[in-house]
């Protein structure tokens, strides 16, 4: 077990530098507020969706370098994809926990390849995605 | 016996985990268990395995003792008047779901049930669920600073309208020790019954239920070197006698009729289904073996490797311990700078130091120390200061990684 493997210097920029921290002041944002139930960790993710494009992404949380760093790369790797690409993101990610290898033109994504080694950890990386899921479900219903 | 010899019977303890031997610090959670527990359940179930309280056959005869032997064992660890108040159940969550949901039928508006903000969820949300249920009002007691509680406030929260206060022994996060056989008395004072939650005091402490003159105690056996899926209700008989079932069938029934049915005599009447029978016998060996150590051997072991943690832990900077530093036991919940507990656990783990991370069932409690998680250490028999020192020494290595890795 390398722990090296699992904080690899990526994961940590965005842990210490996170990406779209925050809150969007005007209201057109979808907000999805997710708890990881066994362990405390949470994020409120807003997205402004146009025209079934993910114009912009934000998130507040609490947690662990994990879950914090995959929230920073999620919210900017969402950004100008539409939700069906969106969606194949979320995906490609559940499959990178998996221990396949997808790719990701966001290629700090695979950073997180190593959490696979680490299966307590999942549920930290997944949190972020699991709020993109509910986040693209929820515009869709709405639309 | 010594705290070297004692490990030499936890087989699980002889592991290497990640490369080191492993020091296992998470007995809060759950305990090891001994070779004699687990050679109880093997010979259970190689020579003795039957359902009780039916067969006329030899192992039926053979289950039935070897499980009401288990609960007599249970009656006399806890000094209970009898062996009908004490109810296996599949631990203290359980144990205490069966009087709250007794008691939400009997509660009715202008009624209060009292607790504390720093129970486990087991030990707060059958409660809600009673005053939702009945239209009670769910009560307090706020804690001090160090997250202790004063017999004043107790005083002034309980009053006449109180009918149920149920209090943690020791907590599960902050390791502190309730005055509960003082707030039992003042329970009673005001016409009020008293429910305490044993499942961390059990097993690193002499109890004593008439001498605390609790009404009701629940004890969870996974924690105290039994199996997983057995603990107990104690509750007094006169008390007992007058609850409602909450499981139907099985074990429980007396006389069975279309429209009616009657229920057994006490304890069987709360123990719907086929019983956790071996669990029970798992117990039972459990308690042997904790009473041969002696109970007051281990409570004395337990307080001197936490003041040997608190001590070397507190020399760690940026290291924060919460709960008081007199009056605790067993444990210690910290956080280490700004690194999350799941990442400190992580990183002991790759040094073969198993804790706790996270709320611990207790997230009301969380937000009162104005935290989203914390990390614990927790001892049990088994450990030695040894394991303190590697646990040091791991924390050390994490600041160390943490400070290098977002430095």
């Amino acid at each position: 077990m390398q722990l090296d493997d699992l904080y690899r210097r990526v994961i940590m920029d965005h842990y210490k530098n996170p990406r779209n921290r925050g809150k969007f002041e005007s209201d057109e944002a979808v907000t999805i507020d997710l708890n990881n139930p066994t362990c405390g960790d949470k994020i409120s993710l807003q997205m402004q969706v146009e025209g079934g494009v993910v114009q912009n992404a934000k998130f507040v949380g609490e947690g662990c370098s994990i879950s914090l760093s995959s929230a920073s790369m999620m919210t900017d790797a969402v950004k100008g994809k539409t939700l069906e690409e969106a969606l194949k993101m979320a995906e490609d990610f559940s499959s990178l926990m998996k221990g396949e290898h997808p790719e990701f033109e966001y290629e700090d994504i695979e950073a997180l390849s190593g959490v696979n080694k680490f299966p307590a950890r999942i549920k930290c990386a997944t949190l972020a995605w699991n709020a993109l899921r509910k986040g693209i479900e929820q515009t869709q219903k709405n639309g | 016996m010594k705290p070297n010899e004692i490990r030499e019977l936890f087989p699980i303890l002889k592991q290497e985990v990640n490369g080191h031997p492993l020091v296992y610090l998470d007995s809060a959670a759950t305990s090891q268990k001994p070779i004699t527990v687990i050679e109880a359940l093997k010979h259970y179930y190689e020579w003795d395995n039957s359902n009780v309280h039916r067969g006329v056959h030899t192992l039926g005869s053979r289950a039935t003792d070897a499980y009401e032997g288990a609960r007599a064992k249970v009656a006399r660890f806890i000094n209970a008047a009898s062996e009908q108040e004490i109810v296996f159940t599949r631990g203290t969550t359980t144990a205490i779901n069966i009087v709250a949901s007794s008691y939400a039928k009997t509660l009715r508006e202008g009624d209060e049930i009292v607790i504390t903000p720093m129970e486990h969820h087991s030990n707060l949300i059958p409660w809600q669920q009673a005053a939702k249920a009945s239209g009670a009002t769910l009560k307090y007691i706020p804690l001090q600073p160090d997250g202790s509680i004063t017999l004043a406030d107790v005083e002034s929260v309980i009053t006449d309208r109180t009918k149920i206060v149920s209090v943690v022994y020791v907590s599960n996060v902050l390791g502190v020790i309730n005055p509960v056989k003082e707030i039992a008395a003042i329970a009673h004072k005001h016409g009020a019954k008293m429910m305490v939650d044993g499942a961390q005091s059990t097993p690193h402490m002499k109890v004593d239920v008439q001498d605390l003159d609790c009404d009701f105690y629940g004890l969870s056996g996974h924690k105290m070197c039994g199996p997983t899926g057995i603990g107990a209700l104690y509750g007094k008989k006169a008390l007992l006698e007058n609850m409602e079932p909450v499981e139907f069938g099985g074990e429980m029934i007396d006389h069975v009729d279309l429209y009616e049915s009657t229920w057994k005599e006490l304890p069987w009447k709360f123990e719907g289904g086929t019983p956790i029978i071996a669990g029970a016998v798992g117990l039972g060996a459990a308690i042997d073996f904790l009473q041969e150590v002696g109970m007051d051997n281990i409570f004395k072991h337990d307080m001197q490797l936490t003041n040997y943690a608190l001590e070397r832990m507190s020399q760690i900077e940026d290291l924060t311990i919460y709960g008081p530093t007199q009056n605790r036991a067993g444990l210690v919940t910290f956080n280490l700078g700004d690194v999350h507990p799941h990442d400190v656990a992580t990183v002991l783990d790759a040094e073969g130091v198993a804790v706790r991370a996270g709320h611990h069932c207790a997230q009301p409690l969380m937000r009162w120390l104005q935290v989203t998680a914390t990390a614990r250490a927790s001892f049990y028999l088994y450990n030695t200061e040894d394991d303190i020192d590697r646990l040091v020494a791991a924390l050390q290595k994490t600041k160390e990684y943490f400070g290098h890795a977002i430095g």
